[in-house]
């Protein structure tokens, strides 16, 4: 589905610094991937890279075989395959929750109104938020602002989902509800990778925990050898932290 | 009301009726400043004059112009066609359909005998340039926003070529007087153009159209820098969001960035086009009668400087205030 290979990323600005080095992943169909690492180390970077919000510098990236980095790929294309939730939400604050999740289904896969409007609501249902379709994203709280920007993603069909820290911005009795989306999306066969701090939820769904540290894989492995066997010090370290 | 009511121990009701007092004193104060100096100037007010400037009623006393036979009347829907033989040669006379003639065909005229007379009813000077100025102003604001909104674009394009057009235009635009960019439409880019024009064989392109230009191209430049920081202002997830949907470019800025841009320009912009309404007086220069020329025609032929000139100025402030009015309205509408 996904694969990565021998992935770099310079930043030049403020200063150089070497974001990611080498990174390599595979993820298969159907794959929960969990992210995690200390600050800093390159995890939302990698993520942006998958879907070419940031252009990686050296390597490959193939998305279904499709080398993303090509010069002749058509970006826009793969990204309606590759939905992406942020830590801040970025839902569009001049449309109403259904006009949010309907405006890409029109514009980018030439939906009808009325297709588009039907598949947005049974989404917005799936989320649980159905019954807010009209109001303005100003109005809603943050978790179900986050429900409703998961939604929207999911409105393109996409064949898989990054998120990047989807509850880091959330009061913490909203963390619950979007996780649970998030875990009904892996049950019924998402492709999913996910930077999370949230332990809890890399245990039970992830099906591969991959550490990042200093813009390197450091350790890649199930739930049960992170959190029971893991290898390197640095994971200890950062597990011992966290945990 | 105030932004830091509260703050401060509560005003009593006396303190608003005592200022609100003072207030109407001064203005009282003032008005009749004026009209004490300018009857110490020994200047006669007469405003009942002034209403003719706006609209023109009077009955017109038509004349022979040469002596002759009045060889024809004809009347049709819109015109009544006197014609006047005079040795041979014929001169036609064409008045508005409700004239009445005096004479009847075959009489023969003197030169100056009174032929005809009809009633006159139209817009005076100040209600044509009035006119001219919400005219030239509209088109050039039509054609600022566009020209605007595309150089704020190119502004912030990664293609050199776009940005540094964009930048040389503003730059050269805001760099030099309104005035100067007037004469420079008119009589050096006028002169070119006209005679490329004439060379194929057209006629000149009237004065209006040049301070049309020149307005629309020095509004288009400030424009595009209102426009370039409202689309910056929109925080830049927000196209992140809508291109990791698959939106390209031009339709995220269109569907994304720009409505929710256009939102925070509307004050601003508002201001732009209220200068631009003020500065299409400059216009007088290169002959386009808009207000402020028609006022001066006025004036130095009516003597009545004190009412005409302050008439004027009412009248743009009728024109820029509408115009804020209905920027708040759509403001107000363009807050969802
Ligand atoms: N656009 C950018 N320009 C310059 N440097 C950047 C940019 N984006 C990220 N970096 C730097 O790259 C490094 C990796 O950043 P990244 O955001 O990927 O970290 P992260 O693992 O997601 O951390 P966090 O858990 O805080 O989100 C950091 O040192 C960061 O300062
Ligand atoms: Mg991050």
């Amino acid at each position: 589905m996904i694969k990565a290979v021998n992935v770099n990323k310079y930043f030049y600005i403020p200063e150089e610094l070497h974001a990611l080095r080498d990174v390599s992943l595979e993820i298969a169909a159907g794959e929960v991937v969990v992210v995690i690492g200390p600050s800093g180390s390159g995890k939302s970077t990698f993520l942006r890279c998958l879907n070419r919000l940031e252009y990686a510098d050296a390597g490959h990236i193939y998305m279904e075989e499709k080398d993303i980095l090509d010069p002749k790929c058509d970006i826009n294309k793969i990204r309606a395959e590759v939905g992406m939730v942020f830590q801040s939400f970025n839902l569009f604050p001049h449309m109403t929750v259904l006009e949010n999740v309907v405006m890409a289904q029109m514009t980018v896969r030439k939906r009808s109104r009325k297709d588009a409007e039907a598949r947005g609501m049974e989404l917005l249902g799936k989320v649980g938020i159905a019954e807010k379709h009209g109001v303005y994203p100003d109005q809603l709280s943050g978790g179900q602002q986050q429900r409703v920007a998961i939604a929207r993603s999911l409105a393109m069909d996409p064949k898989v989902m990054l998120f990047d820290e989807p509850t880091s911005a959330l009061d913490p009795e909203m963390v619950g509800e979007v996780l649970d989306v998030m875990q009904n999306l892996a049950r019924e066969g998402m492709t999913m990778v996910v930077v999370t701090h949230e332990m809890g939820f890399a245990r039970e769904v992830a099906d591969r925990v991959v550490f990042m540290d200093a813009g390197q894989v450091l350790e890649v492995g199930t739930p049960e050898h992170f959190f029971t066997s893991p290898q390197h010090e640095r994971t200890k370290l950062f597990l011992s932290q966290i945990l | 009301m105030s932004r830091y009511v509260g703050l401060d121990r509560p005003k009593g009701p006396g303190y608003f009726l005592f200022w609100k007092t003072v207030f109407v004193v001064l203005l009282l104060g003032f008005m009749s400043f004026v009209y004490v100096a300018s009857s110490a100037v020994e200047y006669v007010w007469r405003w009942e004059r002034v209403p003719q400037y706006f609209w023109l009623q009077e009955d017109v006393d038509v004349r022979a112009e040469v002596e002759g036979e009045l060889a024809s009347i004809r009347r049709d829907a819109d015109s009544t066609v006197l014609t006047i033989t005079t040795q041979g040669h014929e001169q036609v006379r064409r008045l508005p359909a409700g004239a009445e003639v005096h004479l009847s065909e075959g009489d023969y005229v003197y030169q100056g005998d009174s032929i005809a007379s009809y009633h006159q009813s139209k817009p005076g000077v100040l209600l044509d340039g009035l006119w001219i100025t919400l005219k030239v102003s509209l088109i050039a604001i039509v054609f600022g926003i566009v020209l605007g909104v595309a150089t704020g674009l190119c502004r912030i394009s990664v293609n050199p070529a776009l940005r540094w057009a964009a930048i040389t235009y503003i730059e050269l635009i805001r760099g030099s007087p309104l005035l100067v960019q007037i004469f420079l439409w008119y009589f050096v880019a006028g002169t070119l153009i006209n005679g490329i024009l004439q060379g194929m064989g057209l006629g000149a392109m009237p004065p209006l159209w040049y301070g049309v230009l020149a307005l629309a191209i020095f509004t288009g430049a400030y424009v595009a820098e209102i426009v370039r920081a409202g689309i910056q202002s929109v925080h830049r997830g927000q196209m992140e969001a809508a291109r990791s949907l698959g939106l390209g470019y031009g339709q995220a800025m269109r569907k994304i960035i720009l409505p929710q841009a256009f939102r925070r320009i509307l004050p601003p912009l508002a201001g732009q086009f209220i200068s631009l309404i003020k500065d299409s007086s400059l216009l007088g220069v290169i002959a386009v009668r808009e207000l402020t020329k028609a006022t001066r025609e006025v004036v130095s032929s009516s003597l009545q400087p004190f009412e005409l000139w302050i008439l004027c100025a009412v009248l743009y402030l009728v024109l820029t205030f509408a115009l804020s009015v209905l920027i708040q309205q759509l403001e107000r509408r363009a807050l969802r």
